[in-house]
């Protein structure tokens, strides 16, 4: 069995979405497995139409720091967080989404990208995952 | 066996490793990957990737910022 990484995505803010799909694609692309668990607010970025709709963590100032960081981003060529969710699941990356959240927050199956989720579960499919991972984070 | 190349210049990370993971997966066994880029960083970290993956570093190169990888499969 190949090692693994898991991370809880619990931020629904953009740069800490680039940070998972960034690092999830490094791991699957050295070889690892990949699974990305979304609860809270991450789970909206998985709601249709919501994956580049995160704020950003710090100065966002009503939206004009995000613009800015877009801004710089495509200059630097950085890839869309559109791009790089379809690379992980080209590379074989899973995603569970988090049934309480969806509860909590009213959010029904078909609001969700159903296309990009592997499996629905609670945190026992979070702790299944997780202990046979050698990396595990919380973003 | 075939030669496939795979162009990464001018992008950056994580592309560069994620097209050379895709391109590894697509080869099959004894075929050589030549990957070009521009990304400094992905110049160490491919060579990090075909190790941890247990695949034949053939050669790194460098001319001019543009470095070239070949692996083999």
């Amino acid at each position: 069995m190949s090692e693994k990484l898991t991370i809880v995505v619990h931020s629904g803010d953009m740069d800490k979405i680039y940070s998972t799909l960034i690092i999830a694609n490094g791991a699957l692309s050295m070889g690892m497995e990949a699974s990305l668990y979304f609860t809270f607010w991450g789970l909206q970025r998985l709601q249709k139409g919501g994956l580049e709709k995160g704020s950003l963590s710090k100065m966002h100032m009503l939206g004009i720091g995000k613009s800015m960081m877009k801004q710089r981003m495509n200059k630097a060529n950085v890839a869309s967080l559109e791009r790089l969710m379809k690379d992980f699941k080209e590379l074989g990356g899973k995603i569970i989404a988090c049934e309480m959240t969806m509860e909590i927050m009213g959010i029904k199956k078909e609001d969700l990208r159903e296309d990009l989720i592997t499996e629905y579960g609670a945190v026992g499919t979070y702790i299944q995952e997780a202990r046979e991972s050698t990396i595990n984070l919380f973003i | 066996m075939s030669k496939i190349k795979v162009d990464c210049c001018g992008e950056t990370c994580p592309i560069p490793l994620i097209k050379t993971r895709k391109a590894i997966r697509e080869a099959s066994p004894g075929d050589i990957i030549e990957v070009r880029g521009t990304h400094q960083a992905s110049k160490k970290e491919i060579p990090m990737a075909v190790k941890a993956l247990g695949l034949k570093l053939i050669d790194v190169k460098e001319e001019g910022g543009e470095w070239t990888i070949i692996i083999q499969r």
